[in-house]
Order: C-alpha cells, then structure tokens, then sequence
C-alpha cells in the first residue's frame, strides 16, 4: 500500500495548457481529517483504475462554507463561497465531484447565485455513472452476503433527493442490504449538521450520534456503510461508545468498493 | 313566527361571517408585518404541489392510522359543508329541504352526508383517545401542557356535537315526514335518504308532532349557530390550518431542502469587500441619506418573511416535525413545533398591540430570548426532518437559520467552541485551525 497515488492539481493541468474532466473537490474533512483522508485516498484509487482525467484544487481549495452558512455566518459563509468561485471560474471548471455531502450540497445549490455554476456530483452519483459507462468494475468480493445497512446523510438525502446511488453501489456489491427503520427521506441525522460538529451538543439526554448508532445496531451488520466523512465520524464515535468497534465497521461506500476490488 | 325566525338567522349570518371576515383581515395585516418574499414562481408547480399535497392529503398518509381518520375528518368536512348550502337557503327563505327537487340524487347526497357524519364522529373519538389516553410522543411535549392541549380537545368535542346534532336533526325531521307532518312532509313521500338516522328515529315514535318540530328546529338552530362560532373559533386556535394549508403549500420553498437562502444584504457587502476599487470611506452621495443599516437575521417576527408568518398561522400543532426532530428525540430544548407555536404567539401580541394603539408601540418583547431560547436553536442539526414531515409545508429551519444569523451577526453570539471554529475558517479556511498551504499532505502521506 506505499505506493503513491497520482493526485495532480489544477495549477499543474493549467501548466500544460490541458483541462481535466473533473475537479475533485476534497473539502476540509477530506484533507484534514485523519479517518476521512482514507475515504479520499480510496475515492482516488478508483478514480485512476477507471482512468478518469481529473485533478484537484490543492492549496487553493478552501471551506466551502457550510458550517459558517449553518451556523448563521453568512458573512464568512459569501466571503469563502466568493473566493472558491473566484478559483473555480478562473479554471473554467465545469464538473465537480465531491466525497462530501456537505460540499456537494453548498457548491450545487447555493454558489449558482453567487455567480458560481459547475455540474455537481455527490461521489456515489460519479461512482455509479462510472460503472454505468462500463469504466469501472466492481466485484462482490469481500462483501458480498455480508449484512450492510446505509446511513443517508441529511445532504444528500433530504437535502437533495439522492437516496439510490450510494445503495446501487451497494447492490453492485451483493451485500445484504438492510435498511434502517428510519431510512431514506425519514432517516435520522447523525448528529453533526448544521455546524454542530464544531460546537458541544445542548443538554439532553443523549447524543445523537449514540440514537442514531442504536438504530443501526437494531439491523445488526456488519458494516455501516456511509457517504459523509461527518456521519463517518459520527457513527464511529457511537460504535466505539456501544463497544462494538471489533465485530461492526464504519466505512464509505467507496472506501467499499476500493476494499472490494483490492485497491 | 317564520319570519322572525328567518330575520334572526339573518342577523346570526352576517354577525358571524362579518366577525371572521374581520379576523382575517387583522391576520393578514399580521402577515404583511414580515418581509416580502417573492414566491410567485412556477405556478405551475406550485399549484400539482397544492394539489397532491394540501387537496390529496398525500404527507398525512405517511402516518397510516392518524392519516387514514384524517383523510375521512377532512371529507366529511368539506363534503358535509355542501349541507350548510342548503341550511342557509333554508334559513333565509324558510323552506325545507331546497335543494331536494333533485330527488333521488338529493337522497343519496343526505345519505352520503349522513355515513360520513358517523366515520367523522367515529375518527375524532379515535382522536380523542389518541391525544388523552395513549402515550403518544409528539402529544406529550411540554408546549402542548395547558391551553394548546384543550383547544386541541375543544375542537374534537365541537365536531362530535355538530356531527351529532345534524344526525339528531335528520331523524326527527325523518320521523316528522313518516307523521305527515304539514311543512315537513312531501306529496312524492320521504325526502332524503337517512342510512344513520333511521336508527335514531325510532327513539322520537310516539312523541308528539309538536315536540319533534322543537328538537329538529333546536338541532338545526345548534348546528347552524355551531358551524358559525365555530367559523370564528378557527382565528383563536391552532385550527386555522383547515382554510390556510392551502395557500401555504402552494407558497411553500420548491427549491431542494438543502438550498438556504444568500442574504442580499450581505451579498451587497461582499461585493463591496471584494472590489478593490471601493473606496471604503466614502461618504454618501449628495442629497442621498445614509440609510439605516439593514438588520442581519431575525430577533423578532417582523424580521422574518411573509411565508415564515403564513407558517405560524397555518401550524396545527401535530407535532409530526418534532417527533422527528433528532435534537428533540435526545432531550433538548429544541422542538420545530414550538418554534412555530412561539412564532405565532408573539406574532398575535404584536397584532394585538397593534389593534389597541393604531401602531406598534415598543413593548420591550422580542421572538428571541422572550418566547425562543438560544438553546433551543443551538441544538438545531439543520438536517431538514422538521421539514420532510410536515404534511402542509411548514419550513421551522428557515426561522431557526434566520435567528442564528441575528445572533452571530448582529450579536456575536455563537456558542464559544463555533466562534473558534468559525474564526479557523475566516482564517485559514478549514474550521480546524490547519494551514491551508498543508491541505494536500494527504496525496504524500501512507
């Protein structure tokens, strides 16, 4: 696993005068975070075994500004969606891919008015095209049987309707899917939206992230596959506090499907 | 007699419907106080939106058993409500039965009534049972303790007693055409059709023509006086949903759920930041005043927007956003429902202020801190479930968001571990205080 995996930036593609097919938008958890770098590292090995031209801003990325928006920040919220617009324009980016729900969900929906407008795709949505056009292959392998329930992440789901491409994935996989009793358009949040990740919780009786866990507990897997670096983390922490970290795992989908085809 | 009769239902008419007519103005007023919002988009899709949701019911049946006698409460409703058509010809013109020239479609219209009167009165009894005796989660909270609790039962017992009374006056009046009682019975035999009442009648044989003229002319008087207090009941209880679920679909956001709106206000600031010909001690130009800063967020109603004050109006307190609400399901202050109850509360005293002085005299009241806490929505995981439940398109995040934004901008409020965060992001654009310049370690790292 030493090897080093191609990860060429923007600046790099301007260089040589070339443009890519898509931009990686890797987000702050993405680059930072030590669990969610794993989810990046594997969402790029798929990216060079489908062979997909893509590059990523590097150093010139910043916060999209979600949690800032969330939190009641507009002002810092306008200020970095204007700076990253600025970058993206100056590139002429035109597709962006995103392992974030998060990302996803403010560069989509909320840049378009601030002058910033990009083709946005979650990267369970680019996964599941790459399979559709025949790029990517995805065997059951390790996974196949084993019981696998989805944690919709409140971005993608609710927020914007995508509930089917993370499970197709997962079907690609031939697990057993079950689902939670609250799934889909009525799953519960992990706990960690709406700059809540960044802030203790308010007094209550439990953690969100615990609620959430016990439910996916209830369908007793194997693994709990999520699409979020942030329920990722959530659910990992509620894991851990059932201990459990040893029989049930935590991992993205496409951490997955990398696993699966031994990348 | 008849025509006292006739002058007095008259009076009751227009006292009743004037009175409502007048609270809907002062609702109205109520809802301009906030701010304009332009919703005049796609009406298209606004108006299938209004169609499945509001008229077909479509978000109630995710409950199945609460959505299931829903369904039959609203279309005895609005189907019984035909009825009250007839009554006020009646009324008016001292006639019987004016509509019965229809005959045997006449007959199996009352018949329909009359089935859909018993299932109404069969759901709100379930209803009753529901919202007293069954630990029902979303019935317990605490902002349900006292007044919203009886209203809620007020209005199941009003519709048991006005379902019971157009049965009662049904059997009569069938028991008074099976007498041939003059101005009551017809050449062509009975008229209207009475599946449920024919049971009830059978109490009034042997009671004399006289006495059976008081209980049917009685229940009619009751019910047609019920439907009309009842009319004026909706402004001051949780009912007004009945009239504006309607319009509140059709205004609510089409945009996706995960869509918060960009502040003008702030967008016109960041331009300016951003423009490096701005010249940032400029004086207004000549003749021009320098306008009042524009408030960021919302600390009190009038900050909100016309469609967030519709909201309030138009929330029946189901609960089905707070039963959902993961902040609320873990014990926290924070409950969707409440928010739109506190916003409507305030809104209706900032209304009556209105009323008594001509003009909002400052009360040293505001929504924040008076009626919401900031606990409350600090504990918000803008996860947009409060949202996804509520069958008539109530949006309680956008009122949470909106008063955040009052408390970091214009207080600098944030709880401290966000200001932190949120300073990382001013300053080095990751809410961890990580170097921008370290953001692709990650491709080097094993």
């Amino acid at each position: 696993m030493a090897e080093a995996i191609k990860v060429p930036t923007m600046a790099e593609y301007m260089a040589e005068g070339k443009k890519p097919e898509v931009l990686f938008w890797v987000g702050c958890a993405g680059s930072f975070d030590d669990r969610a770098k794993k989810i990046t590292k594997a969402f790029v090995k798929l990216l060079n075994e489908a062979g997909v031209d893509f590059a990523v801003l590097g150093t010139e990325e910043s916060c999209t500004g979600d949690p800032a928006k969330r939190a009641g920040n507009e002002f810092t919220f306008q200020m970095q969606a204007a700076m990253n617009i600025e970058v993206l324009n100056g590139y002429e980016i035109e597709k962006v891919v995103t392992a974030c729900p998060h990302c996803f969900n403010t560069i989509k929906n909320e840049y378009p008015s601030l002058g910033g407008n990009y083709q946005v795709m979650h990267h369970t949505q680019f996964l599941k095209s790459l399979l559709n056009e025949g790029r990517l292959k995805v065997e059951g392998g390790k996974f196949k049987g084993k019981r696998i329930t989805f944690h919709d992440p409140c971005y993608l789901g609710r927020a914007n309707g995508e509930y089917e491409a993370p499970r197709d994935l997962l079907k690609k996989l031939e697990v057993e899917l079950i689902e939670m009793r609250k799934c889909k358009s009525n799953g519960l949040c992990c706990g960690a939206g709406g700059a809540q990740m960044f802030k203790e919780p308010e007094p209550g009786n439990k953690d969100v992230n615990i609620a959430r866990t016990e439910q996916a507990m209830e369908t007793k897997p194997e693994v709990i596959a999520a699409g979020c670096p942030f329920c990722n983390t959530m659910m990992t922490d509620g894991v851990k506090s059932k201990e459990k970290e040893d029989s049930v795992a935590v991992m993205d989908v496409a951490e997955m499907i990398a696993n699966a085809n031994d990348l | 007699m008849q025509i006292v009769a006739q002058i007095v239902f008259l009076i009751a008419l227009v006292v009743g419907v004037s009175f409502f007519v007048r609270n809907i103005k002062r609702m109205l007023r109520n809802i301009k106080l906030g701010k304009n919002i332009d919703r005049s988009d796609n009406p298209s899709e606004r108006w299938s939106k209004t169609l499945r949701i509001a008229f077909g019911q479509s978000k109630m049946v995710r409950k199945p058993v609460s959505g299931f006698l829903h369904v039959i409460v609203y279309l005895g409703f609005i189907i019984i409500n035909i009825e009250v058509l007839e009554i006020i010809i009646d009324g008016l013109f001292g006639t019987h039965r004016v509509l019965s020239f229809m005959g045997g479609f006449y007959n199996a219209l009352i018949g329909i009534f009359e089935v859909l009167a018993l299932l109404v009165f069969i759901g709100v009894i379930i209803f009753w049972i529901r919202r007293n005796v069954l630990n029902i989660y979303r019935f317990l909270s605490r902002e349900l303790k006292g007044w919203p609790k009886n209203d809620a039962n007020y209005i199941l017992y009003f519709e048991m007693v006005l379902m019971t009374l157009f049965l009662v006056m049904n059997a009569a009046d069938y028991q008074l055409q099976l007498n041939g009682a003059p101005h009551y019975a017809h050449e062509g035999g009975i008229i209207g059709g009475f599946p449920i009442s024919q049971f009830i009648a059978p109490l009034f044989e042997g009671v004399s023509n006289s006495t059976l003229i008081i209980i049917e002319r009685a229940a009619w008087w009751l019910h047609i006086l019920g439907i009309l207090f009842f009319l004026n009941y909706l402004y001051y209880s949780k009912h007004l949903h009945i009239l504006l679920a309607f319009p509140n679909v059709y205004f609510s956001k089409l945009k996706p759920k995960g869509e918060m709106d960009n502040l003008e206000a702030v967008k016109n600031e960041v331009a300016l930041m951003m423009d490096p010909d701005a010249d940032p001690f400029a004086a207004p130009a000549e003749g021009e005043e320098e306008g009042e800063p524009e408030k960021f967020g919302a600390s009190d109603v009038m900050d909100l927007n016309q469609v967030q004050l519709l909201n309030s109006y138009t929330c029946t307190e189901c609960g089905r956003c707070t039963a959902e609400c993961p902040a609320n399901q873990t014990g926290k202050k924070l409950s969707p429902r409440k928010i739109m109850m506190d916003t409507r509360d305030r809104l209706e005293e900032v209304g009556e202020n209105i009323n008594k002085s001509g003009k909002f005299e400052d009360d040293g009241k505001q929504l924040l801190d008076d009626y919401i806490l900031r606990e409350e929505l600090w504990a918000c995981t803008t996860c947009n479930a409060c949202v996804e439940a509520c069958p008539v398109g109530i949006d309680p995040l956008s009122i949470i968001l909106d008063m955040r934004r009052y408390l970091v901008m214009e207080q600098s409020a944030a709880p401290n571990e966000l200001a932190v965060s949120l300073t990382n992001i001013e300053n080095n654009g990751a809410p961890w205080p990580y170097n921008q310049m370290d953001r692709l370690n990650w491709a080097e790292e094993n």
